[in-house]
């Protein structure tokens, strides 16, 4: 593989909503005061009047997020994926998404990303919570541009969106001009032997293993899901029955994320098998990005062998 | 304030009553206790205080009503159906399948409210965030919040209580319906509040202490923060009696979520006729 510039998605969400905000002045940023990581500061800077600190208070930010929005202003709420599921989920559900209102939660230091900080700050179960929520939405972009092309598609569109970010960098795999939409993948690759489904950080890994694959007769379709919900029911329904073996790989535990949501697919067809790459229902702890991975199976060598010995 | 006399405000104030008892005597369901000691001040606001259009409920400029102890929802849909926010036979319907008056506020089913609640602690924070959208777009709005004394357990509250005076929102007035009691005991049994006036001045709040089910005090109290220009946030402590208007309802914990039956209900639409 080529070497690739490495950008964290969080940069490219805070360089994009600063030209948001500069486009439409109802964009507001809600940060909780962790805007510094989670790439505010130039938001702030320039557009103060759309921007606010609750302070250490993310429930106080959720809610007053939602209060905003009820005047038309569309507010992002900015921290870490850990506390912007679980610390603020229940304000979440009953002042955001049971409203309906146009809010959107965007976290930095998504999965295992975070690696150093420990287990306390790795938000593995996020994705998954804010899935079973009515009218959420739930995405992860796989790079700098797609993160700020995803944050754009989610200004855009109304009602509460999940946006989850890397803490560290990741390879850029796209180029701007790639288009993105909510709720639809892309094929990032054409193959008739298995099927590879990532998200976030994790697509490179995909990208990576069906290369390896390729140079060994097998013909890998990669597929990039950056929402899990709505999810492309029909790029998934197209690998069941083009393929019917389907890998899934994502930075996140394997319970109820993108491999779940792709077993519901497949369950529903009866038809097609699904082995999940992710985290293994375990916590995680203090050490490098590529080690907590490797410890979870979620390698390029993992993804090789599962496709392998199918 | 509207130019509207006690006397009359006390007239709707019973009338509030009436009308959400005989709402939660038809659903057999609903918290008579906690609407009960909100009436005077859900009258005086909505008939006498806020900036509102019932025409319109939308309307960008009115002023916000937010019942944070959602429970008590009731007593404001009467408010919203006696005022014509949505046709009153509508009143009839609480918490039945497919009405626009949930158990707890529904801003999207019911015409007039301002944000959805019923899990405490929480509306606070919306109300922060709609005074916050008033004074950035230099609009003259006011945003009430009608918040529980057992609520202010949560630790969401204190936060919102933070961000308010932070950032200078004179625009947000709180009101304590200070009923002293609680689903499981009074709130000194359950979590002692200690000296509320003093915990909201020390939170840097314009502050009043009442008797939130004396209307003259109520309409008062109201007309000071009409003229007020400290530039602070306002927080009314309103010392009211859950249950306030029946006899047997009064103070009594029973009372927090239960519904009458037929005899029940007949002596309290009694009591609350004429007094007692």
């Amino acid at each position: 593989m080529e070497a690739k510039k490495l950008i964290a998605t969080r940069d490219g969400f805070g360089e994009e909503i600063v030209e948001l905000g500069r486009e439409n002045r109802d964009i507001y940023v809600v940060d909780v005061d962790i805007g510094k990581s989670c790439k505010t500061g130039a938001f702030a800077k320039a557009l103060p009047q759309q921007h606010v600190n609750v302070g250490i208070a993310e429930q106080n930010g959720a809610g007053v997020a939602a209060g905003l929005a009820t005047t038309g202003k569309i507010p992002f709420v900015v921290t870490y994926a850990v506390f912007g599921s679980l610390r603020m989920g229940e304000q979440i559900r009953q002042e955001i998404c049971y409203p309906n209102l146009n809010v959107k939660i965007a976290c930095s230091h998504g999965g295992l990303t975070p690696a150093n900080d420990g287990a306390s700050h790795q938000g593995i179960e996020d994705m998954g919570v804010l899935r079973t929520i009515p009218n959420m939405r739930v995405v992860m972009p796989a790079d700098y541009y797609a993160a700020k092309a995803l944050v754009r598609a989610a200004a855009e569109i109304y009602g509460p969106v999940y946006l989850r970010f890397t803490r560290d960098a990741i390879p850029v795999i796209y180029d701007e001009n790639q288009k993105f939409e909510i709720g639809k993948a892309i094929t990032l690759r054409e193959g008739g032997d298995v099927a590879i489904i990532a998200n976030g950080d994790t697509v490179r890994l995909a990208i990576e293993a069906a290369e390896v694959l390729a140079g060994r007769g097998i013909s890998a379709r990669v597929l990039d899901m950056h929402t899990i919900k709505p999810l492309d029911v029909e790029a998934v329904s197209a690998c069941v029955n083009d393929i019917g073996k389907i890998i899934t790989v994502e930075d996140h535990n394997i319970l109820n994320g993108l491999g779940s949501a792709v077993c519901e697919v497949s369950a529903g067809m009866g038809k097609g098998r699904v082995k999940r790459v992710g985290i293994q229902d375990c916590f995680g702890q203090s050490a490098p990005y590529e080690r907590l991975l490797a410890m979870n199976g979620i390698t390029v060598e993992n993804i090789v062998e599962l496709a392998e010995k199918w | 304030m509207k130019n509207i006399s006690v006397q009359e405000l006390k007239e709707h104030a019973k009338e509030l009553r009436k009308t959400a008892l005989t709402m939660i005597y038809e659903a057999q369901s609903g918290h008579p206790g906690g609407a009960f000691s909100s009436a005077e001040i859900t009258a005086a606001l909505y008939y006498g205080e806020m900036n509102i259009d019932p025409k319109n409920p939308k309307w960008p400029d009115r002023d916000r009503y937010i019942l944070s102890k959602g429970h008590a929802c009731p007593i404001q849909y009467a408010a919203l159906g006696l005022l014509g926010y949505f046709p009153e036979e509508k009143l009839h319907t609480l918490r039945q399948e497919g009405s626009i008056l949930q158990g707890h506020p529904d801003m999207k089913k019911c015409p007039g409210i301002d944000i959805s609640t019923g899990s405490l602690g929480q509306g606070l924070s919306c109300g922060v965030g709609m005074a916050l959208a008033g004074k950035r777009d230099g609009k003259d709005y006011r945003v009430f919040v009608i918040v529980g004394d057992g609520e202010l357990d949560e630790g969401q509250i204190w936060e919102a209580v933070m961000a308010g005076n932070a950032w200078n929102l004179d625009n947000l007035v709180i009101i304590l319906d200070n009923n002293g009691l609680q689903l499981d005991g009074t709130t000194d049994q359950v979590i002692p509040h200690l000296d509320l006036t003093k915990k909201f001045e020390a939170f840097g709040y314009e502050t009043y202490e009442i008797d939130g089910n004396d209307m003259e005090q109520v309409v008062e109290t109201l007309k000071k923060i009409d003229a007020s220009t400290t530039g602070r946030p306002k927080c009314i402590n309103a010392h009211t009696v859950k249950g306030k208007g029946v006899s047997f309802m009064e103070n009594q914990l029973g009372w927090h979520g239960m519904a009458p039956n037929a005899e029940q209900y007949a002596t309290a639409m009694e009591e609350l006729e004429r007094g007692f």
